[in-house]
């Protein structure tokens, strides 16, 4: 299998890269960690006439944080992600995501970037990004924007970025107090897409009840899917089995699956509440060690 | 048709060559460089048989394009030996009976290799999944497993600098 | 005396082909570059059935680079566009009216390298009026189903009936018997998946007007052979090359249309062509193994003692019968279904039936349609088991062929060579702990949760075969090994089989070290290169070890005794007073008079007696009396996830009897491929069509081969029951594994869920079909 033809641009300043992208309009594609793209360029899904390979940009693979967020660059490898001390003390629930994406060869070019602006409902960090209401921040030719994460997935392998538009950064507000996340995958191999996924994150007041839930599922709709009733039946309870399992239970409603070689829709709702249920119990014991 | 000059260190060696911008990582080492020793099992990132290490990091050089790997550093299984003497892992898996057909075994080599840059000492466990991304159909993966554990042990055991690599991290 | 050690049967010797795999430095087709060499890819059919109303080419032929188009039209004024398989069916090598299924080739194109040409296949334009496809076997046996091949005679899809056994005892004891248990079992379409793909270098030179193709083969003499019939070049001509393999389990064995093309395109181009295929093509095109759709029943006693089976099988074989069995033997050994069982009768009816899909009917690492036979008895004796509440441990050892009975003769005529069974499963069932297992499961089972234990103690058939029953094309399956003693006493052996990874270039070598007493070291093995080595039949069916390896013992022993001759011209007594012994020829009485091998292979070329011929060498084509039959007892443990569906394999015991060892640490390596070869299709793999005929598992992303994390890590352990006849007692391991672990798998599956009724469930067991068997139980979480 191999890729169409192509021209190679490789920018070297997040300003020639848009510029760049502005030059070629929708004829050209952005290569950041390319373990997407390059396979679908092989099967010739994707042929674009231009390559603009953002690889060389600097100040795009930096993972810190500052005024109460955690700013991830677009260009930080999933195995970066993973081994961050950082992300691995204070946000578990993202190097649970990174971890279980692909595998371990492709995650160390993959990118955090790349995982969300590809807009692929099979994708594992859109889902971990909407449970902790995340922010995606933009660059263009008229300058940044922010963009939440609720408004940024559109439609399958759509998103909010517009054609000259490069995911920079990704902001997560710091974890509060008593606070926890988990996300769990169920693939049918490693490498394989989620059958289901559930990102949740729940954070605690002083009385122990449920004072900000977040709920992310993976692969069960047409686009990546935050379970708002899930949490909202969540909100000012004392978190309990019963009552993950009646939120894990309004997730799998509002999961709308397609039936293929992962299962029937049915059983992609069953496991999309199974995962829940899991991520739930695994974020309230992380939130209690908090 | 486009062609872009590139320069590639593989294995310590410069090489200056021109290619498409579509060929593939993997295409150059193997028909340009002829460097055969890195294979092609699959054609959708899955399989790990063109692992290599770039700039220290174990990627599937199947999904690289070339011209990416530009002014880089890539080791490949043939630069495993330095004087006349295998790498441990190579040692591993030869004396564990880490190889059946040997078509997965250099890509399998390389990922080794870089998981104990950065793991003296792995689980069993850790070694599963380090290997994860490498598909082996003869060996059933336990005498992989045996093949890096006997690395790991004489790694621990030999002078560090005495099996670094050129190329790593 | 030497002192370097000999080295011979049952050492662990490390292999003497790793220092090349290890250095990457193995050549495998793929790696043979020449210079000149053009690129050969293919077109490929989007439908399982239509109509080809227009080949298109010029697109192709005006891009730069691009050198030819080969259509059928043009291969079929060559007289080339079928060509027979191995089966006596025939097959095309590209379509010239039709395509029979999705993937297939339906023209080439030739470029100067693998860009071009790639970007050439998808320049072809071809019309196509699709056609109704016959998907399922069954609906093809109907009247008015689409005819898959109107090319022959017989205007329908039903290709042989086959028979075995005693249909009219077997009935009988059916219409008496006080229980009679039944069950339908769907073994599906796998792919054996090697990690190398097939393709060729073809070379024609005209100088010396030789064709040289290096070719991923599991049987290149067969092959060049086939190549000599369909093309009329002579066979001294064709010089087949299978150098490195990366793999072949049975894949390897067929004659693929690309190698005919690009050696048709070699010779119109007088260039060097290299064809290898991309591994969606290999998933979506190569033959397939299994697709067998089985209704099997036993007849027993209400205290579990079986006294019958009874089989029919519907075997899809695709668009064209292209498997390699032995001729006649249309279904294999299939009939080797009533496993390690003692039994009054038995009678097995398979009907081969063709359908719109890529050929099938080729191993899958097994011997020819074992893993379907295992499968059915495995399954069925448990499934009788249940009927009659008894312990699966239980039943087996009351219906074991006992060791006594050896050679036994089968109900549908085979010869059990040698085997004990009971010491073997009562070795496993004390290693793993069965009770205290069953205890916990009553525990567990208890607490709700559910886990299984699952036997599966097997009897594998190997080793073809006698030539008076097996021949492929009418080539008898023997095989061959020559050997040649050099002065210095190293030797170089050559054998007819081909390694794909088993370690023939180590084993053989063992073989020879043992018998001739020269370190392992010091012999050469050679094999792939039909200019040099002796023909044979080639390497599938685990017939290596079971025929090449007695021929190689053979030839050795021939060695030995012209050796005896010399060395008593050295002693200057009679060879009636040399005895062979620790690897010398001594006189007997005065063991310190001896010769060892190294002093009479000298003298084999500088002092040999009068009247004999000078050197040292052998050529053995051995023809085995029997087959072997290599048996073992797996026990394996599992653990379901109710919130899932999944299984986890928590424990594997797979206690192995393949006879005397000749290296344990290949035949260790042997069992944990195939073990992993054998979870594969139980849990993960299947191919699966959509409703056109299209293939929905055409890449590694949904055909699952299972990493490192999905594979349990495997137990082994042995006992050694030798085979009677061959010359070391050797039996051949490569395959039992494959067909052994299924049934274990599934076996344990279902016990896990056998106190809610769940009888059966067909492989592979994914998540979503346990986790709706459980929610039909009222389990699922």
């Amino acid at each position: 299998m191999i890729p169409g033809p192509f021209s190679y641009r490789r920018a070297t300043s997040i300003e020639e890269a848009i510029a760049l992208l502005q030059q070629y309009g929708g004829d050209a594609k952005v290569l950041s960690g390319g373990q997407s793209l390059i396979p679908m360029m092989k099967f010739r899904l994707a042929e674009p006439a231009v390559i603009v390979d953002i690889n060389r940009v600097p100040g795009l693979d930096t993972i810190e944080e500052r005024n109460g967020l955690l700013s991830i660059g677009g260009l930080v490898r999933e195995t970066t992600l993973e081994r961050s001390p950082l992300i691995r003390q204070r946000y578990p629930i993202i190097a649970d995501t990174a971890e279980v994406i692909a595998d371990p060869l492709v995650r160390n070019l993959a990118t955090v970037g790349g995982n969300l602006a590809h807009g692929d409902p099979a994708n594992d960090h859109p889902a971990t990004m909407l449970a902790l209401r995340a922010e995606v921040v933009a660059r263009g030719p008229s300058g940044e924007r922010v963009i939440s994460i609720d408004d940024f997935f559109v439609d399958t392998f759509t998103t909010a970025l517009a054609p000259d538009e490069i995911l920079t950064e990704i902001r997560v507000p710091a974890p509060p107090p008593r606070s926890g996340g988990a996300y769990m995958k169920f693939e049918r191999k490693v490498g394989d897409y989620a059958v289901a996924a559930a990102a949740a994150f729940l954070a605690l007041d002083e009385a122990r009840k449920i004072v900000r839930a977040g709920i992310g599922l993976t692969n069960v709709s047409y686009k990546p899917l935050r379970a708002e009733a899930a949490e909202n039946a969540l909100l000012g309870q004392a978190p309990s089995d019963e009552l993950f399992r009646a939120a894990a239970e309004l997730a799998a409603q509002a999961a709308d699956p397609t039936s293929d070689l992962r299962g029937p829709a049915e059983y992609k709702r069953a496991v999309a509440r199974t995962m829940t249920f899991r991520a739930l119990q695994k974020a309230l014991s992380r939130a209690q060690a908090a | 048709m486009e062609r872009v000059p590139i320069q590639l260190t593989v294995n310590g060696q410069s090489y200056q060559v021109e290619v498409e911008p579509r060929m593939l990582l993997v295409h150059c080492i193997r028909d340009v460089l002829n460097l055969t020793g890195t294979h092609i099992g699959c054609d959708t990132t899955s399989c790990g048989a063109c692992t290599v290490l770039w700039n220290g990091r174990p990627v599937k050089s199947c999904t690289v394009f070339a011209v990416q790997a530009d002014g880089g550093e890539i080791l490949t299984v043939e630069g495993l030996e330095r004087d006349g003497q295998l790498h441990p892992v190579q040692e591993g898996f030869w004396e564990e009976h880490g190889l059946q057909c040997g078509f997965c075994t250099p890509g399998m080599m390389m990922t080794a290799v870089a998981l104990l840059q950065e793991n003296a000492d792995p689980s069993e466990e850790e070694i599963r999944k380090a290997i994860s991304g490498n598909l082996c159909r003869c060996t059933g993966y336990v005498n992989i497993v045996k093949a890096i554990q006997y690395a790991a042990r004489k790694m621990r055991e030999t002078v560090p600098a005495a099996v670094g690599i050129a190329g790593g991290e | 005396m030497t002192t370097t050690p000999i080295r011979g049967l049952g050492h662990p010797v490390k292999r003497k082909e790793d220092p090349r795999f290890i250095r990457g430095k193995g050549t495998y087709v793929d790696d043979v570059k020449l210079p000149g060499m053009l690129y050969l890819d293919i077109v490929r059919s989007p439908y399982a059935h239509a109509r080809i109303k227009r080949i298109d080419t010029s697109k192709a032929l005006a891009m730069p680079g691009v050198v030819d188009v080969i259509t059928g039209a043009e291969l079929e004024k060559a007289g080339l566009a079928w060509m027979p398989t191995l089966m006596s069916d025939r097959q095309m090598v590209l379509p010239t009216e039709r395509v029979v299924y999705y993937a297939q080739e339906v023209a080439a194109v030739v470029a100067t390298d693998r860009y071009t040409a790639a970007d050439a296949v998808l320049a072809v334009e071809v019309e196509y009026e699709p056609l109704t496809p016959v998907l399922d076997p069954f609906k093809a046996l109907e009247p008015g189903a689409p005819l898959v091949r109107p090319d022959r005679e017989q205007k329908t899809n039903h290709i042989w009936h086959w028979e075995a056994g005693d249909k009219e005892k077997t009935d009988r004891i059916f219409q008496e018997a006080e229980v009679v248990v039944s069950q339908d079992l769907y073994i599906p379409r796998i792919h054996v998946c090697s990690i190398e793909t097939c393709g060729c270098v073809v070379n024609y030179d005209r100088a010396i007007d030789k064709l040289t193709i290096w070719m991923t083969s599991q049987a290149p003499h067969a092959h060049r052979t086939v190549f000599s019939l369909v093309s009329g070049i002579p066979e001294h001509k064709i010089r087949i090359i299978s150098p490195d393999i990366g793999g072949g389990f049975g894949g390897k064995v067929p004659v693929y249309p690309g190698y005919v093309i690009a050696t048709y395109a070699a010779l119109k181009l007088g260039k060097p062509i290299k064809w290898i295929e991309d591994r969606s093509e290999n998933l979506q095109a190569d033959s397939f193994a299994r697709d067998y759709h089985i209704h099997a029943e036993l007849a027993a006693t209400r205290d579990g003692k079986i006294r019958a089976m009874r089989v029919h099988t519907v075997a899809d074989h695709g668009a064209f019968d292209a498997a390699a069995n032995p001729s006649k033997f249309p279904a294999g050994l299939f009939s080797v279904c009533t496993g390690s069982y003692d039994m009054e009768a038995a009678h097995v009816a398979v009907d081969g039936v063709y359908t719109n899909k890529p050929p099938g009917g080729v191993a899958y690492r097994c011997s020819f349609r074992v893993t379907e036979a295992v499968h059915t008895i495995e399954r069925m004796v448990d499934v009788l088991a249940d009927e009659l509440g008894m312990d699966p441990a239980e039943i087996r050892f009351k219906n074991f062929i006992r060791p006594e009975q050896f050679p036994y003769k089968s109900p549908t005529g085979w010869e059990y060579d040698s085997g004990n069974y009971p010491a073997t499963l009562q070795k496993a069932l004390d290693a793993i702990g069965y009770q205290e297992l069953r205890r916990e499961q009553a525990e567990r089972r208890a607490r709700g949760e559910l886990m299984g234990i699952g036997i599966s103690t097997f009897t594998e058939i190997v080793g073809a075969g006698p030539s008076h029953t097996f021949d492929i094309l009418g080539i008898k399956m023997f095989d061959s090994a020559e050997i040649r003693v050099h002065p210095t006493g190293s030797a170089i052996v050559r054998i007819g089989v081909q390694t794909q990874g088993q370690g023939h270039e180590t084993t053989f070598a063992q073989i020879v070290a043992e018998e001739l007493g020269l370190p392992v070291e010091n012999i050469l093995v050679e094999h792939g290169d039909t200019d040099t080595a002796p023909y044979g039949l080639g390497t599938y069916a685990s017939r290596s070890t079971p025929v090449a390896g007695a021929a190689t013992a053979v030839a050795a022993r021939k060695i030995r005794e012209k050796a005896r001759l010399i060395a008593a011209h050295l002693l200057e007594v009679s060879p009636d007073d040399l005895e062979w012994r620790d690897y010398a020829f001594r006189v007997k009485g005065s063991p310190d008079r001896f010769k060892t091998m190294q002093e009479i292979a000298f003298a084999a070329y500088t002092n040999f007696p009068l009247g004999l011929e000078g050197g040292l060498e052998a050529v053995c084509y051995y023809d085995p009396p029997n087959m072997t039959f290599p048996f073992g007892a797996y026990v394996c443990v599992v653990d379901i996830d109710r919130g899932t569906g999944q299984v986890k394999v928590r424990e594997f015991l797979a206690v192995d009897d393949c006879g005397t060892i000749i290296n344990p640490m290949i035949v260790e390596g042997q069992i944990h491929g195939g073990l992993t070869m054998g979870l594969a299709p139980a849990l993960f793999e299947e191919i699966v069509y959509d409703d056109n005929g299209t293939m929905l598992t055409g890449t590694f992303m949904d055909y699952l081969l299972p990493t490192a994390v999905e594979t349990p890590h495997w137990k082994t352990d042995k006992t050694v029951t030798p085979s009677p006849h061959h010359p070391l007692g050797a039996k051949g391991v490569g395959e039992s594994p494959t067909i052994g672990a299924p049934p274990a798998i599934v076996n344990a599956v279902v016990d896990a869920l056998s106190h809610l009724g769940v009888r059966h469930i067909d492989i592979p067991i994914t998540p979503a079909k346990l986790y709706q068997l459980l929610v039909e139980k009222g389990v699922a979480e």
